[in-house]
């Protein structure tokens, strides 16, 4: 079993949790995964390990609450339990000097950038981060992230918080500038990653993005993750989670995403039937 | 592939003799004449009907009862040279077990299956008997219906279970060594068991969160209650072996990891999980599995009784099964069980190929599953959403025997067509995982990714770490896995008593 030893919110519907997983702990590199499952009747839901502490013997995950999985982790509370969580899964990142990299996040995915972020900056290369999101309460990890880059800067879509518009614009901004760019990482939302690699061809910047696509074993074993990666298909939990931007079918991705849409309301709406705040969360219409 | 000897090994000779010879089987033989033998029709499996059967996942065939068991044994001729025992994988000393339910002592009849096959109550339910014990018994010969082998196998085992008379042997003295189990399918779990009762401390470590391997995410409720694997782990347990699941070898820990923390031998028993696409236009589309996801969905995560369980799993209404194997039938039987009114198998060559037990086709038959022979898939196309509702497909004639045998596929040019359909599932096969090997320098592999043995030992090429079952085989069966898993138990022994200390 797999003790909680915290499980807080970071920002609106955004929480982060630290949990006990010895093994992985010692083993997880920048860029793995874990599998787990928040309880008996629960699905294997994949996340990235933000970071981890070996000599503690724990694993530090951030999750959003969309959906039946992440909001049965929302209720966890300290000292509880995971039902299962395994890992390190997937390859890790393939780190070296680069130059200047600009590490993009967009909302939750900045809990994945972090690492892989941390990871090129202790390689001695330049961190450039452009964090974005909906709004200012969902910006993540804006201290952590400040700490390793050399230069960050905030868009949100409303301009709440940070520069109006979206990560594009903060990466145009960057080019306009002037700026080398020898590796640009991206991790969000599907389409924010698409749009992201589209801008990268246009200025033949390298891209790396990690997709997210749903997953069941992530042993390789039953292909519900598998992805168009340069007009083949990759299995994402052994071949990836991290793929040359350019060779991605994005499309692909989003209606893979898209799959099980119908159900997930479903299960949801029968789950709030029995938590009162996840119901007042479902009134306010699920995105 | 299936490795049998072409004839008795001379001490399997000997063991079946001298049983044959004993005074109770002698009078046995006395007492009904072999005329009176062959007259006795086989005695049918009693099943729950179609109709009703797919409203559920419960279980199709219900065993025989005693006064059954009895009457099919008394058909067994005991034969003087009992061929049936060669075409077991595991040869297991078929005659005497059946003649001992003939005189009703059941317990002692499945006492003699345990001598070679761990795993009774399983291989009496999923072994491909046609092709094995049943396909060689001399009642095929004189063209009539085996000896039900596997139905008596299946009989015993669940009597013994139900009688509560499951024996704990008694393990001899601990060796103090510790064995390191890959895998929890039939492969690990019987190697398991038998390095556990020669007395090592015996870890088993699992990737996914429930042991059992294909029987735990392959093989239907339908076809393999689950109640039988969780109390054969049950019976592991009490032997004293541990299983830690949720720990990915190559991930979690690689194997020379683990040797650091004092594992002295190694079974890797990892299957052959892969699953094989057909590399056509359109797979990436929504409603396109592969079999192991579907039945994983199912089986393992219990998507059948989603939303009380988290998984979902679409209930497709024209659902269309590639394939025409043991996983193509367990699937295609699952979808309609899932509410399919149209659950069909499209398969490129003909009935009689059909690589599936023949209890299985049998079974599908009934229950209204849909064969449409002689056809592939040539692309699947989509709706707006990216879901497939389409495949189109060719129409095949069969021309020479390739390879295996059986006469290969050729498309028809220009008879294409488009069958509706709103999951189409890929059961074409499935390849090793290559997590191990990549993980594992020295690891020498074969040509699908296999782990290379030596057969005497099933031994690989790094020494000390030994490997069976679907990893070494590609898809084979839980007979085969299970036989792999025992000897190398016996080799494990060999190997760690010579080892110096
Ligand atoms: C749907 C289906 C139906 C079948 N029907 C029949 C049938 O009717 N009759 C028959 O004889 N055979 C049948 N087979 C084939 C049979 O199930 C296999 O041949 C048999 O299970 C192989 O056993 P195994 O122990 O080698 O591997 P598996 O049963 O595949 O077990 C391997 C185990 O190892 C685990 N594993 C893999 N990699 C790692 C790792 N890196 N670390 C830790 N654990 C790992 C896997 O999770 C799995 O639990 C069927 C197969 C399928 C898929
Ligand atoms: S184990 Fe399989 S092959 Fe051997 S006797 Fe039983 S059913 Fe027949
Ligand atoms: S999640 Fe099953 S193969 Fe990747």
């Amino acid at each position: 079993m797999y003790r909680i030893i915290f499980n807080r919110p970071i920002a609106e519907r955004i929480k982060h949790m630290r949990v006990v997983a010895p093994f992985i702990a010692s083993k997880r590199r920048p860029g793995n995964f874990v599998i787990l499952i928040p309880d008996e009747k629960g699905e294997r839901i994949p996340l990235t390990i933000v970071d981890s502490d070996p000599h503690q013997g724990t694993i530090d995950l951030i999750y959003q609450e969309v959906g039946t999985s992440t909001f049965k982790l929302g209720l966890k509370r300290e000292g509880d339990y995971l039902y299962r969580i395994v890992g390190p899964l997937g390859k890790p990142t393939h780190i070296e000097k680069f130059g200047t990299v600009v590490a993009i996040g967009g909302g939750v995915g900045i809990a994945p950038l972090y690492p892989i972020a941390k990871g090129m900056k202790e390689a001695g290369n330049r961190i450039v981060t452009i964090l974005g999101a909906r709004k200012k309460e969902l910006i993540i990890l804006e201290k952590e992230m400040g700490e390793i880059s050399d230069d960050l800067r905030v868009w949100t879509d409303d301009g709440s918080y940070g520069k109006k518009g979206l990560v594009t614009h903060g990466l145009q901004e960057l080019i306009d500038e002037g700026l080398k760019i020898d590796m640009v990482l991206a991790i969000g939302p599907a389409i924010m990653m698409k749009f992201v690699t589209k801008m990268a061809a246009e200025h033949n910047l390298p891209i790396i993005v990690s997709l997210n696509p749903i997953m069941v074993d992530g042993t390789g074993m039953c292909g519900a993750c598998r992805v168009v990666v340069g007009g083949e298909i990759k299995f994402a939990c052994v071949d990836g989670p991290e793929f040359d931007g350019h060779q991605v079918d994005f499309d692909n991705l989003i209606l893979r995403l898209k799959a099980y849409r119908k159900y997930e309301i479903e299960s949801l709406e029968r789950f709030a039937g029995f938590y009162p705040e996840v119901k007042t969360y479902l009134q306010g219409g699920v995105r | 592939m299936t490795r049998q000897p072409a004839r008795f090994p001379e001490e399997l000779k000997k063991k079946l003799r001298a049983r044959f010879n004993e005074d109770w089987r002698k009078e046995l033989r006395r007492k009904i004449s072999v005329k009176e033998r062959l007259a006795i029709e086989r005695v049918a499996m009693p099943e729950n009907e179609p109709m009703e059967r797919i409203k559920g996942f419960f279980e199709v065939n219900k065993g025989y009862t005693p006064e059954m068991a009895m009457e099919e044994a008394r058909r067994c001729l005991d034969c003087a040279n009992p061929t049936c025992v060669l075409g077991c994988p595991v040869a297991i000393d078929i005659p005497t077990f059946i003649k001992l339910i003939e005189k009703g002592d059941f317990i002692g009849a499945v006492k003699i299956i345990k001598e070679t096959n761990s795993l009774p109550a399983v291989c009496g339910r999923v072994c491909p008997q046609e092709d094995q014990c049943e396909g060689h018994c001399a009642y095929v010969k004189m063209g009539k219906k085996p000896v039900a082998i596997g139905n008596l196998e299946r009989f015993v085992a669940d009597y013994e279970r139900a009688a509560g008379e499951v024996e704990i042997p008694e393990i001899k003295l601990k060796k103090g060594k510790k064995v390191a189990v890959i895998g929890a399918g039939p492969a690990g779990l019987t190697a398991a068991g038998e390095l556990a009762k020669m007395g090592y401390d015996v870890t088993i470590f699992e990737a996914l969160h429930e042991p059992g391997g294909v029987l735990m995410y392959g093989i239907p409720e339908f076809r393999l209650p689950k109640s039988i694997l969780k109390e054969e782990l049950d019976y592991l347990r009490r032997l004293g072996v541990k299983i830690i699941t949720d720990f990915v070898v190559g991930k979690t820990a690689t194997i020379e990891e683990l040797k650091e923390e004092g594992y002295e031998a190694f079974f890797i028993g990892s299957g052959a999980g892969a699953p094989w696409f057909l590399g056509l236009p359109g797979e990436e589309l929504n409603g396109v599995y592969s079999a192991n996801e579907y039945l994983t969905r199912v089986n393992l995560m219990r998507a059948f009784q989603f939303p009380e369980y988290d998984t979902p799993i679409p209930r497709g209404k024209r659902v269309a099964v590639i394939g025409a194997g043991n996983t193509a039938m367990d699937a295609v039987r699952t979808a309609k069980r899932l509410g399919a009114e149209h659950a069909m198998i499209v398969y490129r060559r003909s009935r009689a190929e059909m690589p599936a037990r023949i209890e299985e086709i049998k079974h599908a038959e009934e229950e209204g599953i849909e064969f449409i022979f002689l056809t592939n898939p040539k692309r699947f196309i989509g709706d707006e959403n990216g879901w497939v509702k389409q495949m189109e497909c060719i129409r095949m004639e069969l021309g020479e025997p390739d390879a295996s045998g059986r006469r290969r596929p050729i498309p028809i040019p220009g008879s294409e067509f488009l069958i509706d359909v709103d999951i189409v599932i890929i059961a074409i096969g499935t390849k090793p995982n290559p997590l191990i090997p990549q993980t594992t320098p020295g690891l020498e592999l074969a040509k699908w990714g296999e782990i290379k043995v030596n057969w005497d030992t099933m031994e690989t090429s790094i020494p000390g770490v030994f490997a069976g079952g679907d990893i070494v085989r590609g898809g084979a069966t839980v007979i085969l896995a299970m036989g792999d898993g025992r000897k190398a138990a016996y080799q494990i022994d060999r190997f760690l008593s010579e080892k110096r200390d």
